[in-house]
C-alpha cells in the first residue's frame, strides 16, 4: 500500500499542464497506475475470463482443463442430457413468469403507493425489507411455508376444506412455482422501487391534462403512463433477465433440485458439473449457453441505451 | 442556485417556480377547503388503496412473522400446532441451539462459527472493493484517460455476464497465485466481482460534482491523492455510506463465491446455514432451522432498517444506471 502510494505520488508531479503531446503516455500516470485494479479486472476477469470458457467449451476437459478441441461435442452432450433440458424448460417457465409478474406487481404496487397516500413510508420499507434478505433465508422460509405437512396446506385443511391440496414442492409438475413464489416474494420490492422512482419522474401536468378531458385513471396510467416510462421498464427488464439466468442459491435451498430433477436450472447444472461431477467440459458447454441467453438480451438494450448517446 | 440566476437559464427557473406555485396551490388546496364534497369521493377510493396495500403488506411479512413466531415455539407445540400461531410458551432455547450447538458434518459448534466466518469475510472485503472502486471512480471522473471508458464498457458489460461463465477462470487465476480457498482469494473475488456497480456508484458521483473544485485544487497543487483523501473523500461520505451498504449486504448474503472459492472452515454463514437446515440426518428441529434462518438475516435486516432511504437510493443509483 505504502509503496504503491510512493510512486504513485511521483507520478502526480509528472504531468504539467502543458504536457507536449509526445509524453501522452506519462500523462495522468497516476491515474492510470490507481485505475490498474479495474484495468486487470475487465481484462483479465471479465473478458479474458469470459474467452476462456467460451474457447474451452469446446474441448474434452474432464478433471482438468485440457486443450483437445472436439468441436460441437460438449453441446450435442448438453442438449441430449434431460437434466439440461429440463433446466431450460424451468427456467423458461421461472423466467416468463417471473418477468410479467414483476413487472405487473411492481407497476401495480407503485401506483398504490404513488397516490399521496400517508405511511407510505412503512408500506415501502414492508415491501422492500425481503430485498435485503439471502436467497438463502428466502428459500429456506418458504420451503417451510409450502411444506405440506405443516404450512399453509395443513392450516386450510385444518380449517374444515379437508380435499385442499397445496404442496407444489412435493409436486414435480408444479415445483418451480413454488420457487417462483420464493423469488417474487424477494425481487418484487426492487421493481416496486424501480417503478414509483419512473413515475415520481413523470411530469405533474400530465395529469392534470388527462383530468380535464375527464380520461379515468386506469387509462392514463396504461396508454399515457406506461409508455412514457419505457426506459424503466427496460431497465427492470434487464434486470430481472439478468437475475433470472444467475438462479441459483434459491433453488439450491428451497429444493436442492427435485422433488427428483423437477426444478434444476442451468446455474445448478453448470456447479454440478464443475466442482461435483469433475466434467468441466459440459460445465463449459453450459455456462456458455448462459452467457448466450443473457447476451440476447443485454445487447439489444445496449445498442438502444448507449448506442446513439456515444456519438453525440 | 448560481446557475438558476443566469440570463441564459430564465426559463428553467421560470419552470421552477410555476413547479413551486403548482406545489403551493395544491398544498392549498389539500389543507384549506375542508369541504365533505372531495373527501367521500376520495373515501371509497381510499379504502381500495390502504385495503390492498395492507393485505399485500401482510403476506409480504408473513414469512417474517412465521420465522420469529416459530424460532420461540418448542418442538412439541410446532407438532401440534399452525405455523402461524403465536407461541403458547415462549422459549429461547432454540436460538441459543442455533446459535452455539447446531451441527454440520463434524462440527457441532453453531452458526456462530458461520457468524465470524461471515464477519471476517464481509468486514475487509467490503473496505477493500469500496477503496478500489472509489479510486477508480475518481480517476475516471476527473482524470479522464485515454481507454478508461473502454475499460469501464467492459466492466459494465461483465456485471451481466453470468458468475458461471468466469467461475474456472477465477479459480485457476487464484490457485496460480496461490490463493485459492484462503480469505484473501475470496476477498479478491468480492472485490473483482463487486467492481462494476461500486465503480459505477462512484464514478456518477463525482462526475456530478462541480469541476472547479477539482480545478482549484488542482491550481492549489494538489495530486491524485491529494485531491483524493483531502477534497473528495470528505464531501463523498453519504455515497460511501450507500456503497458500503451494498457491499455489505451483498457479500454477506452470497452463497455462490463462499460455496467455490473457500474451504469448511472458512464457509460463511449463509453456506452454514443451508448445510445446517437441508442436512439429510437426523430429525428436523423447526424451531432451531427458523432461529438459524433469522440469525443469518439478521445483519441486512438491520442494515436495512437502519439505514432507511440509503438503502433505496443505493438500489435505485445502481440499477437505474446499471
Amino acid at each position: 500500500m505504502r509503496a504503491e502510494a510512493a510512486a504513485t505520488g511521483r507520478g502526480a508531479t509528472s504531468p504539467p499542464p502543458s504536457a507536449a503531446p509526445p509524453r501522452r503516455l506519462l500523462r495522468n500516470l497516476t491515474a492510470k497506475i490507481a485505475a490498474i485494479p479495474m484495468v486487470l479486472t475487465a481484462l483479465v476477469v471479465f473478458l479474458g475470463g469470459t474467452v476462456w470458457t467460451v474457447v474451452y467449451s469446446f474441448t474434452s476437459s474432464r478433471m482438468l482443463p485440457r486443450a483437445e478441441f472436439v468441436g460441437l461435442e460438449q453441446y450435442d452432450r448438453l442438449w441430449s442430457t434431460r437434466r439440461w433440458v429440463i433446466s431450460i424448460e424451468n427456467l423458461a417457465i421461472y423466467g416468463l413468469c417471473s418477468l410479467v409478474f414483476s413487472l405487473v406487481i411492481g407497476f401495480v404496487l407503485a401506483a398504490l403507493l404513488d397516490q399521496k397516500i400517508r405511511y407510505e413510508n412503512a408500506f415501502r420499507t414492508i415491501l422492500l425489507y425481503p430485498f435485503a434478505l439471502s436467497f438463502i433465508v428466502t428459500g429456506l422460509v418458504w420451503q417451510w411455508i409450502l411444506d405440506p405437512e405443516f404450512g399453509l396446506q395443513s392450516i386450510i385443511r385444518g380449517l374444515g376444506f379437508e380435499n385442499f391440496t397445496f404442496d407444489p414442492l412435493y409436486n414435480p409438475d408444479i415445483a418451480i412455482f413454488g420457487i417462483l413464489i420464493a423469488g417474487l416474494w424477494q425481487g418484487t420490492g426492487l421493481i416496486m422501487i424501480l417503478m414509483l422512482a419512473g413515475l415520481r419522474g413523470i411530469d405533474g401536468e400530465i395529469w392534470k391534462a388527462s383530468r380535464v378531458d375527464g380520461i379515468p385513471a386506469w387509462k392514463t396510467y396504461l396508454f399515457i403512463i406506461v409508455p412514457m416510462m419505457r426506459p424503466v421498464f427496460i431497465t427492470a427488464l434487464v434486470l430481472i433477465t439478468s437475475g433470472i439466468v444467475k438462479l441459483y442459491d434459491l433453488v439450491v435451498a428451497q429444493t436442492g433440485g427435485g422433488p427428483g430433477i423437477a426444478t434444476e436450472v442451468p446455474a445448478k447444472y453448470v456447479y454440478d458439473y464443475m466442482f461435483g461431477g469433475q466434467n468441466l467440459g459440459q460445465g463449459f458447454a453450459a455456462s456458455t449457453m448462459m452467457l448466450l441467453a443473457v447476451a440476447i438480451v443485454v445487447i439489444p438494450w445496449a445498442m438502444l441505451e448507449f448506442g446513439g448517446k456515444r456519438r453525440g | 442556485m448560481g446557475k438558476l440566476r443566469d440570463p441564459d437559464c430564465n426559463p428553467l427557473q421560470a419552470r421552477a417556480e410555476t413547479v413551486l406555485t403548482d406545489y403551493a396551490a395544491r398544498a392549498q388546496a389539500a389543507s384549506g377547503p375542508r369541504g365533505r364534497k372531495p373527501r367521500r369521493r376520495l373515501s371509497g377510493r381510499n379504502i381500495m388503496i390502504y385495503g390492498t396495500l395492507f393485505v399485500v403488506s401482510v403476506y409480504y411479512l408473513l414469512p417474517l412473522w412465521v420465522m420469529v413466531v416459530t424460532s420461540l415455539k418448542g418442538m412439541p407445540e410446532i407438532r401440534l400446532g399452525n405455523i402461524f400461531a403465536p407461541p403458547v410458551e415462549i422459549t429461547f432455547e432454540p436460538w441459543v441451539k442455533a446459535w452455539a450447538e447446531a451441527c454440520t458434518g463434524l462440527n457441532c459448534d453453531g452458526l456462530s462459527r458461520g457468524f465470524w466466518n461471515s464477519v471476517r469475510i464481509t468486514v475487509p472485503s467490503a473496505l477493500v472493493s469500496i477503496f478500489i472502486a472509489s479510486v477508480n471512480g475518481y480517476a475516471l471522473a476527473n482524470w479522464r484517460f485515454r481507454g478508461g471508458e473502454a475499460f469501464f464498457t467492459i466492466l459494465i458489460f461483465g456485471a451481466f455476464i453470468p458468475y458461471q461463465v468466469m467461475l474456472y477462470p477465477m479459480v485457476i487465476l487464484l490457485r496460480e497465485a496461490g490463493l485459492y480457498g484462503s480469505l484473501t482469494g475470496l476477498i479478491v473475488v468480492h472485490t473483482v466481482f463487486g467492481m462494476p456497480i461500486v465503480t459505477l456508484l462512484f464514478r456518477n458521483y463525482f462526475t456530478s460534482l462541480p469541476e472547479e473544485l477539482f480545478k482549484a485544487a488542482r491550481v492549489d497543487g494538489a495530486g491524485f491523492w491529494g485531491i483524493y483523501f483531502r477534497v473528495m473523500l470528505p464531501m463523498s461520505l453519504p455515497i460511501f455510506t450507500v456503497a458500503m451498504i451494498i457491499q455489505i449486504t451483498g457479500i454477506w448474503n452470497d452463497f455462490l463465491f463462499g460455496t467455490v472459492f473457500t474451504r469448511p472452515n472458512l464457509y460463511p454463514m449463509t453456506v452454514q446455514l443451508n448445510n445446517i437446515v437441508n442436512s439429510v440426518q437426523g430429525v428436523k428441529e423447526y424451531n432451531v432451522n427458523m432461529a438459524a434462518t433469522l440469525l443469518t438475516g439478521l445483519v441486512p435486516l438491520a442494515i436495512y432498517f437502519a439505514s432507511g432511504k440509503l438503502f433505496v437510493r443505493g438500489i435505485a443509483a445502481g440499477a437505474v444506471k446499471g
